[in-house]
Formats: C-alpha cells, structure tokens, sequence
C-alpha cells in the first residue's frame, strides 16, 4: 500500500469512527484498523530515503552531483 | 633602383601587426551587423564556431568563440540567411582578417522580445495557455521526473528540498541542455521520455535564471508545445520570479523558481507526520467516548432497568424452583422466553442505540457479588463471576487476570 493509500484509508477510519450511529462493535475493529494503519504510515515517514537517479543512455545510475551537501 | 639603404623591410609580423592595427582604428569594423549566408560551418569540439559568411559577391570568414556560441538560440547550419554582430579584425598568424562573431539572428526573424510577443499570441490564440487544459498536481507523488541541466545549481536545490521535504519521492534526473543551440531539443527528448517510460508522476522542468537569450530554449515553440502535450503534469522552474518563459505559461504550474518548484511537488513530512498523529488521537478519543457511553448505559440498564429486576426475580424463583433439575430447567427456560420478550419490549421502547442490542451482537455483561464489572483489577484469580448473556446466565471462574488497555495503543 502506498503513503497516500494508507492516509486515505486512516482519515476514511477517523470519519467512520466520527460517525455516533457506529456500533461499539465495529467502533472497535475500526480503531485497531486505524491503529495499523497510523503504524503504517509512521513507518513509512521514518523509513524514506530520498532515492535519485540519473536517466542514461544505457538506463538508470545512481546520481551524486559533485559537491552536494549530504 | 633603389639602394639597400632605400629599402623599407618589415617582417611578415610586423607587416600584420600594422594591418591589425589598422582595423583596431576604423571604428565601423569594431561592431557591426553583417548579413550573409552560412557556409563552411565548423562545429568545433572545443566549442567555437567556424563558417564562412557569403553573398552573391564575396565571402567573408568568421568565427564564433564558445562564450558566445554557448550563448547562441538557434542551431547555425549551412545555407542559413542570417545576420551576424561583430568586430572585424586580423588573425595575425594567417593574416587573414576575419568576423568575430558576437551574436547570429536568422534574418527576418527580427530580435527576442518581438519574437516572444508574437509567439506568446500565437500560441494563447491556439489555446496552449488556457486554465482549462492544466492538470492537478498529484498530492502525494510517488515518482517525480526532472529534467534539467545535471551540473547547474538548480538540480541541486531541487533535490535538497525534495530531500528535506518529501524524501517517500524517488526522483529520475533527465540531464538536459538548458541553453544553447540543440537546448530546446533536449529538453524536449526529456519531457517525452518521461510520458514514454510513465516513471513519473510530476515533472520538473526547468533551469536557474539567466539573460533572455540563456533562457530560450524555454521559449522555443517546440517546448511550449511538448510542455502542454506532456501527460504528465509538469511543473515548470524557469529563471527567477520576475523570469516568465512560454513554457510557464503552458505548464499545468509555474514555480518562481527551481527550489520553489520542488516545495510545490510534494507535501512537507512535519505536516503529514502531525496529520498522521492527530488522526490517531482523534480516533482514541472518539473510541474512548463511544465506550464510556456505553458504559454508562449499561450501568443504567442494570441498575434502574428491567434487567435488574428480573434477575433479582428469577434469583427468587429460582430458590422456590429449587427442587428437581427438571422443574428448574422448566422454570428457567419459561422464564427466559418471559425476559426476552419483555426485554425485546423495552428494547422496542428505548432508542436506537438501546445496550440491550449489545447482548443480541455476542457482548456479555459481568458481575461480581451483585455488581456489575467494570474492570478487569476488581477480579482476583478464583473470583467467581457471573456472565449474563442474551439468553441466560454463566457462573465462571476467574482462571488468569490479564490486563490490557486501549489508552496504551
């Protein structure tokens, strides 16, 4: 599931939970949904490492430009 | 004849030296426009331009160092009737005299600015430049394509925003020619490689600032048009704010700048991170309420309700019952047709959200010498607790004591 997927479906969870005709049941299983998908995310936003390649004649290379701040 | 002494000798040197000087003084040769046709046209790898300028009566050689041909908008070729700024003066070594050429229009073209005005017109009449045509940028790009020049500073704060920024992104860097003649051409093989391989979800097209003449490749009507026939949303970052090119104006959005056309791509991390988090605790809080709502209905029910009633009543009845097992599972189960119908009664009377629901969804309610649970410390291992259930009653053992809580999720 991709970043957006995953945000989508955490705010979908909090409006379901928002809505008081939920019964405590579902409220429940919603919650624990919204929980993973919050950890999800989470691990998501700790995780990312900008990835920047460079287009080639032969395909695709890693690119440093020279004297780039790391 | 002349006598040795007579002679005036100069050196091949000297001889051109007076003859370079001689142009140096005639002020006409220092600037002048010359018009004439392409011929002869050297691109040099060093980068300078030869060719050789003609009409229908002479031909004149000329040559265009790099630091001006880098700075040339179109691509010289041979046959090409242009116009050509200058100063004319003297190759010593070869004793040639030769144009040193500044500046090349194509004649009748006329100079930058008309040509943008009326390209820009063109264009907007066609339609390149209408709101309607811009595509959305997507919120949370997962691909972004750039394309510009791999060695100017404008990759390189494109890339630390995108870094600091949104770094869920994974970025494909386009090297292109930015200026110069073949510039527009590249950029353009850049945009479409993009729409071909679809490994973008945004583009980035651009460069940093610079002269109108170093910014035209993204004034070229070829790039305008292969900016606005991307499918791509592109984004273009052409210059400085106050720079404005075609291309900006077909983009489906214009940045100000390269590091501002980054910051547009993709959201900032803090916002979503804080976005992820509040999420979380506004479902915490929502669950948090549902549940001591029902908490406190159920209290209700068990105190004030019939369900307390009928279970002090069928506790009676069933002492009376107490004889036989047959007779108390006579009596029990009658009395439990006569709860559950007055139950559904009662049910029928509170609302929509009545607990006694709760019991018909599989949920039990639990009690302790004559109290109802409500948490798992007022149980100690051996207690025995009673279960009531939407059709009857469970004596239990409490065999294991486990704790665990929602607020610590």
């Amino acid at each position: 599931m991709t970043f957006e997927e995953s945000l989508k479906e955490l705010e979908d969870t909090v409006k379901k939970l928002e809505n008081g005709e939920t019964p405590l049941e579902e409220a429940m299983a919603l919650f624990e949904k919204g929980v993973a998908l919050t950890k999800n995310c989470r691990k998501m936003l700790d995780e990312a490492q900008l990835k920047v390649k460079l287009i080639t004649e032969e395909g695709e290379e890693d690119f440093e430009q020279k004297g780039e701040e790391k | 004849m002349a006598s040795a002494a007579e002679r005036r000798i100069a050196t091949v040197t000297q001889i051109n030296n007076f003859i370079k000087v001689l142009f140096e003084r005639t002020e006409v040769l220092g600037n002048i426009w010359v018009r004439g046709e392409i011929s002869n046209l050297k691109l040099h790898s060093s980068g300078h331009i030869y060719m050789t300028l003609k009409d229908e009566g002479a031909i004149l050689r000329a040559v265009m160092f790099k630091s001006a041909a880098s700075r040339l908008l179109l691509r010289p070729e041979n046959g090409m009737k242009v116009l050509a700024r200058g100063r004319v003066g003297v190759f010593e070594r070869d004793g040639q005299y030769q144009l040193y050429v500044e500046k090349i229009e194509e004649e009748g073209k006329g100079d930058l600015y008309r040509l943008f005005e009326e390209l820009k017109k063109k264009l907007g009449e066609e339609g390149l430049f209408d709101e309607k045509h811009k595509k959305p940028i997507p919120p949370f790009p997962v691909k972004i394509g750039i394309v510009t020049s791999p060695t100017g500073a404008a990759v390189r704060d494109i890339i630390n925003i995108l870094r600091r920024r949104w770094p869920l992104v994974e970025a494909r860097l386009y090297p292109a020619l930015v200026q110069g003649p073949g510039a527009s051409a590249s950029v353009c093989r850049g945009i479409e490689y993009f729409n071909k391989n679809k490994n973008a979800d945004v583009l980035i097209v651009g460069r940093g600032g610079g002269s109108i003449e170093d910014l035209w490749a993204f004034n070229e009507e070829q790039t305008v048009r292969a900016v606005y026939d991307s499918e791509i949303p592109v984004i273009s970052a052409v210059g400085h704010e106050t720079d404005f090119t075609l291309s900006d104006f077909a983009a489906d959005l214009r940045a100000p700048t390269p590091s501002a056309a980054a910051e547009l791509a993709v959201p900032d991390i803090k916002d979503i991170a804080s976005f992820v988090e509040s999420s979380m605790e506004r479902a915490k809080s929502l669950l948090l309420s549902k549940t001591e709502m029902r908490e406190k209905q159920l209290a209700l029910l068990s105190e004030r309700s019939s369900l307390a009633g009928f279970n002090r009543r069928i506790e009676g009845l069933m002492q009376l019952t107490d004889r036989a097992s047959d007779d108390l599972l006579r009596a029990y189960s009658s009395l439990l047709e006569k709860r559950g119908a007055l139950l559904s009664e009662s049910a029928v009377r509170l609302d929509a959200l009545s607990p006694l629901k709760v019991f018909e969804r599989g949920y039990s309610i639990s009690y302790k010498d004559g109290k109802a649970l409500k948490s798992a410390r007022d149980v100690k291992k051996g207690d025995e607790i009673t279960l009531f259930l939407k059709d009857g009653r469970v004596k239990a053992e409490a065999v294991s004591i486990e704790r665990c809580d929602i607020y610590d999720i």
